[in-house]
């Protein structure tokens, strides 16, 4: 462990528990508490990765979870991020999207043809000829992607908790800590968030040598952790800011869902790298992760190096490497003067010369190219963003720490409406209007100073409080003054042989924002989807405001006219497991489901429910044809019975009950007569036919309407809807669940009914249409005399708790009489018999009643119903198609058209086929299809075309299905 | 490594033109002004110049060029649609697209990996073999195909949805293909610019200017343009531009959502839908998975990113390929689709004489991008409707004469 130090006060390792893994093949020792990145930088090992597109070799940028250059698989998982990921014992990692290793990459040699591949390049190539693209394409997308995912990585599925508080703060840094202590001591309900696996942010690693920083650090954990008002969740980042304060905090195992009632926003900043050649090498890293390796991991970043800045920022740095046993060269500082004074005296009390108005012209790799060798040092024109080379000079190092300046993390305001401005004193865009409930704390708000940071804490939690209604809570004020900004405003080296990077995640360099420029790609989001800055999984956290300084100066505008590009979640990409959660999928089960099920109901879904397809009875072996055919047939010959508790349910009463479905229906229902029921067909606005269910009176003021059974939420919603609009006296109530239905038909069902009940069943008594409330096996029952699926069939609606004890009673006393249960497929086939359509199955979205047969369920007299003023119109229409029945030859014997295969008619799509089955009890093939209204008389026959191509002849049958059997 | 990409390494300037000129203050007055710079607009543009000469031509872009639903879109071209007019007018488009990057000279990765719309239901099979029929009556290569084929293209394909929602089968289309999306945009420009054609970002149309029912200019933020032929290609905003004629559609507006997943190597081959479980997915040449979802359920005029979206998106995408759990959500947005009754577009002439629509672009825009630009430039030079567009025009509406293309275009992306 040769870069490994004593240790550290507060670090984040454990050094009770070594532990050793390997790393391309390599074997490491660590400790429990070391990253990925951590535990091979302290082995002396310096190359983590490749870029994704120059395969350059990549150490550490940033310890903040966007080293994107040191992605890992672990043989399982992929794209892990080393630098915030911990190592485990006995992991065998490997660097992704290399060839041959890490180190031996055989894909280095892309580095060396970078000249040949200028921004854009892939525009402007590889199509030429047409036919040579799929070759070129399928060698760009070999070279695309980072790791390989494993195909054998086992489905998760992941919980999602919610939570509640009154203010949610993001980050638990200084600023928001003390916003947390502020709301907290207010009484509001507070949880705090921070990705990083301990609290602190800053005061954690940004100690600039001064050892009182980790008391203070200790003093609030310690408040924080008292407090029964804060809850702090750490290891978990805000996924992202959406609507009314919902943000999801994404954590190891999962998403909580944390809906605020207010939100402090104290993400802090990103450190920002300054641009010069080489500037990607291992070993070249900002001075905030130089600063976290020494605090956190004890891990010295190099033996020797350099440190060049923009902010003091370089200065607290310079300083922590010298605890950390890093011996520091020298401090180039590309601003003309130093800002802070007992700094800049506390850095030259070391004996470390500060080189002012200077820059690192670039850096010069080491032979093997793995690391520094040497910097050059330069004068700084800021002016030119030129390297004054008449003054430069070199030294021999093997690391350099950046520091540069600032982006704010200010991704979940913008996502939270927040206009934002660039504030020239802080050289950083700071919020200049915050959406309601919203607040920014910290360096995301432009203050710097660790007492104002504090402060500002304060100030953004009284805020907040008093948005909650604390009213007399005082209001605090932070004002700060900066004599340097902590941002240098233009920390870019321009270098004529390039390689200074702006983009790590997609090695874009200075000259590429110039040459996009230039083509015209000059503003920033014309610029980021040329150049691809920003799109890289790393978002540009540590590119996007040196692209906007470099187009500022590019198209000589301020930067605030420059603007920025749009933020959008997530903040750290996310796992899809994590937002797909459980992945829930429920069903509904009728009350008859076990009952299907032990009877050899083969269960199908129809749309939220199970249902049985058909029954494989006891003991046989039918193919599902066959036990259709004989459900059927048990119909047409004896009984059956179908659950059809999945019809929509709907109470429809008050005074205005029957005006409501006038209006509603196309149908009459004002004069209904008690007991009585009348077929309920819905269109559209547009006359397009919606749902055909019936409606029967069962008093004055209530009715009892069903709807189909995929349509029940449509109809039920379309009735409220319509209910606001219209505002009538009308109370629905849906009992589509709470009512069970069962359908008995067949010759015999009268004879099996009337066992059961009381009730009279004799046609002049109960005639077709009628409903009746009676009792049926000793429950309270409605009764329908229906004719769907047979001449003879009674509907029987009876609570679903007492559901199963009738169908049951039914089914037993059915028995002596043949009665069998028939499924949904055997339905079909007995309503295509019957000769009536499906709604949605034999019509479409654009079906209107005339086309199908269906104008004598519309009143066009009544004043008003749902899509009549359409009906008016096309009534002045021809029509276009027909919905007709008709019949294959007799004996017809090859396969079967399908359903949607096309009616044509000399070359012309004229229709096609909506139903076809085969009738054993027909002994025919019967069906349904849209013809042109000149194919449509009865008898004329018409051509179907297979999926093999060939034409089959069908003839329209105008009358019964039965008829024609007669005949 | 292509020799063309030579003189780059042999410069020490980047030997490459201006795509398009860097227009900022608009003439008096233009022979067309197109209002919107994303493809639609631009490709109209271009065409207008090249078909028809006309080259005195604004294109006014508010943002950036193909900043709206261009550059949302998840970049899937095809032509398997419900109706023969449909199925006609984006096959035309489709084949357009494959010799574009030669007419525009510039690469669009048009890449034909073939199209999946799956199947979990009877229902849906039923749709397919529809689609696939009245496909192949038009000459489009479309056909029901089973599991076993589905499985063949994308074998980590989990054919039973994790037990949630069985596949059947599918509609096989096999010109579907994908693009980069933005270049389309660009390439337009760029040609069209060539042409001469003048293009303006950041100019906001804030009046269109009509007398006697005929248009004769438009107010902007950089002054007033006078021109007898106004198209608007604007999606999303369409409402805000008829209002300035005072001419009616039947058009609303939901946000359509799309992500994208963290680059990993190329895998997935083809591009799949599922219209039940709500999903469409495809791996760019970058290797990130481009996922789509359909519609958001109310009108709303935002691109705000919703979490729901993203959810139950994620749930149904591990669905289909479980081993999916640990990879990574880089980056969610929202585009505003402009959304007709029968799902078709709304193309060609209104009462307005000289404001021509291209609207109705809803969530199908990007495939029809090269045939709407071309059909469009024809009616404004013409001032009639070219055939393969009439079904689309707007007094369909009025006339009850929709072009039903919900069953193909309401997640079939």
């Amino acid at each position: 462990m040769t870069l490994r130090i004593a240790e550290k006060k507060g670090e984040w390792i454990n050094r009770d528990m070594p532990l050793t893994f390997t790393y391309e093949g390599q074997t490491v020792e660590a400790f429990e508490g070391d990253t990925m990145s951590s535990a091979l930088w302290a082995a002396g090992i310096k190359v983590l990765g490749r870029s994704f597109k120059y395969h350059r070799a990549r150490g550490v940028l940033s310890f903040a979870n966007h080293d994107v250059n040191a992605l890992m698989t672990d043989g399982v998982d992929t794209n892990i991020r080393a630098d915030v990921i911990p190592v485990s014992h006995g992991m065998e990692l490997f660097a992704v999207n290399t060839e041959g290793g890490v180190v031996k990459d055989k894909n280095r040699f892309i580095d060396r043809l970078s000249p040949f591949l200028p921004v854009g390049f892939y525009y402007k190539t590889f199509f030429k000829p047409r036919m040579m693209f799929p070759f070129w394409e399928n060698k760009i997308r070999k070279a695309a992607g980072l790791g390989k995912v494993n195909f054998d990585y086992p489905r998760q599925l992941r919980p999602k908790r919610n939570a509640h508080c009154d203010v949610l703060i993001i980050g638990a840094g200084p600023s928001g800590l003390s916003a947390a202590l502020t709301a907290a001591n207010h009484g509001k309900q507070v949880i705090l968030v921070d990705e990083n696996r301990y609290a602190g942010g800053s005061l954690g690693y940004d100690h600039a040598a001064d050892s009182s920083t980790s008391d203070k650090l200790e003093t609030l954990l310690k408040q924080v952790s008292e407090h029964s008002n804060i809850r702090l969740i750490c290891d978990a980042y805000a996924g992202g800011y959406y609507g009314d304060h919902l943000v999801p905090v994404v954590g190891k195992e999962g998403i909580t869902k944390v809906r605020a009632r207010s939100v402090i926003v104290a993400t802090g900043a990103f450190e920002q790298p300054p641009v010069f050649r080489n500037n990607d090498l291992p070993g070249v890293m900002l001075g905030s992760a130089a600063q976290r390796l020494v605090h956190r991991y004890a891990v010295k970043p190099f033996h020797r190096g350099v440190v060049v800045t923009g902010n003091d920022h370089g200065y607290r740095t310079a300083l922590d490497l010298i605890a950390g046993g890093v011996e520091v060269l020298a401090l180039v500082d590309m601003r003309q003067q130093s800002g802070d004074e007992q700094l800049a005296a506390a850095v030259a009390s070391k004996g470390i010369t500060i080189h002012l108005a200077s820059c690192i012209y670039e850096v010069i790799p080491s032979s093997d190219k793995l690391g520094v060798a040497e910097v050059v040092l330069a004068g700084y024109d800021e002016q030119t963003a030129s390297a004054r080379l008449e003054h430069s000079s070199r030294i021999a190092c093997d690391g350099v720490a950046m520091s540069a300046g600032w982006a704010p993390a200010a991704a979940l305001l913008y996502q939270a409406g927040t206009k934002m401005r660039y504030d020239y004193a802080v050289e950083q865009f700071v919020p200049a209007q915050l959406p309601e409930g919203v607040f920014a704390a910290g360096k995301v708000n432009g203050v710097y100073d660790l007492a104002l940071r504090l402060r500002d804490g304060q100030r953004a939690a009284a805020d907040a409080v008093r948005y909650l209604g604390g009213q007399d809570v005082e209001q605090i004020e932070v004002t700060q003054s900066f004599q340097l900004a902590p941002s240098h405003a233009y920390p870019i080296v321009h270098h004529p042989d390039g390689k200074n990077f702006v983009d790590f995640d997609e090695d874009i360099q200075v000259k590429d924002f110039i040459n996009a420029a230039k083509e015209g790609f000059d503003n920033i989001e014309l610029m980021k989807r040329f150049t691809t800055v920003g799109m890289g999984p790393s978002q540009g956290k540590h590119s996007n405001m040196n692209a906007i300084r470099i187009l500022a100066r590019i198209r000589q505008l301020p930067v605030e006219q420059i603007g920025t590009t749009t933020a959008r979640p997530f903040f750290h990409p996310t796992p899809l497991a994590h937002l797909g959660g459980r992945g829930f999928h429920p069903h509904r089960l009728t009350a008859m489901h076990e009952w299907h099920v032990n009877h050899g109901g083969v269960m199908m879904e129809a749309g939220a429910w199970m249902r049985p397809a058909w029954y494989q009875p006891q003991g046989a072996k039918l193919t599902a044809q066959q036990a259709v055919q004989q459900e059927a047939m048990a119909v047409r010959n004896a009984a059956g019975m179908i659950d059809g508790s999945t019809l929509g349910k709907i109470e429809v009463f008050g005074q205005d009950a029957g005006a409501f479905l006038e209006r509603f229906y196309t149908g009459k229902f004002a004069d209904l007569q008690f007991g009585s029921s009348r077929v309920a067909l819905l269109l559209d606005e547009a006359g397009v036919m919606v749902d055909d269910g019936v409606a029967a009176r069962l008093a004055e003021d209530k009715f009892y309407v069903s709807t189909n059974s995929s349509n029940a939420a449509t109809v039920y919603r379309e009735m409220q809807r319509n209910l606001q609009l219209w505002g009538m006296s009308v109370t629905l109530v849906n009992l589509t669940g709470a009512m069970a239905a069962m359908t008995l038909a067949g010759p015999a069902s009268g004879s099996i009914l009337t066992e059961l009940t009381e009730l009279d069943l004799f046609e002049e008594a109960f005639p077709q249409g009628a409903i009746r409330t009676a009792e049926v096996a000793g429950v309270q029952a409605r009764i329908m005399r229906v004719a769907f699926v047979a001449d003879l069939a009674f509907e029987i609606h009876v609570p679903s708790s007492s559901a199963l004890h009738v169908w049951q009673k039914i089914m037993k006393t059915g028995q002596p009489f043949g009665l069998r249960p028939f499924g949904t497929d055997a339905q079909r086939l007995l309503r295509l018999e019957m000769g009536h359509h499906l709604i949605s199955h034999d019509t479409d979205g654009l079906t209107n009643p005339f086309e199908a047969h269906a104008g004598g369920l519309l009143a066009m007299d009544k004043a008003f119903f749902t899509g009549q003023r359409s009906l008016q119109i096309l009534a002045a229409k021809p029509v276009k198609k027909q919905l007709v029945k008709f019949v294959l030859d007799p004996g017809f014997s090859a396969e079967l058209p399908k359903e949607c295969n096309l009616v044509i008619n000399a070359g012309q799509i004229t229709g096609r086929v909506t139903s076809i089955a085969y009738s054993e009890y027909l002994n025919r093939v019967i069906g349904m299809a849209f013809v042109a209204p000149d194919q449509a008389a009865n008898g004329q026959q018409f051509d179907i075309r297979t999926d093999d191509g060939l034409l089959v002849k069908a003839r329209v049958v105008q009358g019964s299905f039965f008829k024609l059997s007669a005949q | 490594m292509p020799l063309s990409l030579l003189k780059y390494a042999l410069s020490r300037e980047h030997p490459a033109p201006r795509f398009f000129r860097d227009c900022t203050e608009p003439k008096k007055t233009y022979d067309a002004v197109i209002i919107g710079g994303g493809g639609h607009g631009l490709a109209a543009a271009y065409y207008l110049a090249k078909d028809f000469g006309i080259t005195n031509v604004a294109v006014l872009e508010k943002g950036y060029i193909g900043g709206g639903n261009t550059g949302r879109n998840t970049t899937i071209v095809r032509s398997n649609y419900l109706t023969p007019e449909g199925v006609n007018f984006y096959d035309a488009s489709v084949q357009m697209y494959e010799g574009l990057s030669q007419e525009l000279d510039i690469n669009l990765f048009y890449s034909t990996r073939g199209h999946f719309t799956l199947a979990h239901t009877e229902s849906a099979m039923r749709t397919m073999r529809w689609r696939a029929e009245v496909n192949k009556h038009v000459g489009v290569e479309s056909y029901v195909v089973g599991p076993e084929e589905i499985l063949k293209a994308c074998p980590q394909l989990d054919i039973s949805c994790s037990g949630q929602a069985p596949i059947l089968g599918a509609l096989y289309h096999a010109p579907g293909s994908v693009a980069r999306h933005d270049a389309v945009a660009w390439g337009y420009a760029k040609e069209a610019d060539r042409m001469g054609v003048e293009i303006f970002q950041n100019t906001e149309v804030t009046g269109i200017d009509v007398k006697s029912g005929k248009v004769v200019g438009v107010q902007t933020n950089k002054g007033y343009i006078s021109s007898g032929r106004v198209l608007s290609a604007v999606a999303g905003f369409t409402p805000r531009i008829t209002e300035m004629v005072g001419i009616e559609t039947p058009i609303v507006i939901h946000p359509l959502q799309a992500c994208v997943s963290e680059p990993m190597k190329p895998w997935l081959n083809t591009i799949l839908v599922s219209g039940s479980l709500h999903v469409y997915v495809s791996q760019s040449s970058r290797g990130e998975l481009v996922m789509g979802s359909s519609l958001d359920p109310y009108e709303v005029h935002s691109t705000r990113s919703s979490l729901d979206f993203v959810e139950g998106l994620s749930s149904h995408i591990v669905d289909m390929f479980p081993f999916l759990g640990n990879v990574k959500v880089v980056r969610q947005w929202a585009g505003m689709a402009d959304i007709t009754p029968d799902f078709a577009p709304i193309m060609g002439k209104t009462p307005v004489e000289g404001f021509y629509l291209d609207a109705g672009w809803g969530t199908w825009g990007f495939k029809a991008t090269p045939i709407s630009g071309k059909t469009m430039a024809e009616t404004m030079a013409r001032d009639i409707a070219p055939e393969l567009i009439k079904s689309f025009r707007l007094s369909r509406f009025e006339e009850y004469e929709l072009t039903g293309e919900k069953g193909a275009a309401s997640v079939g992306h």
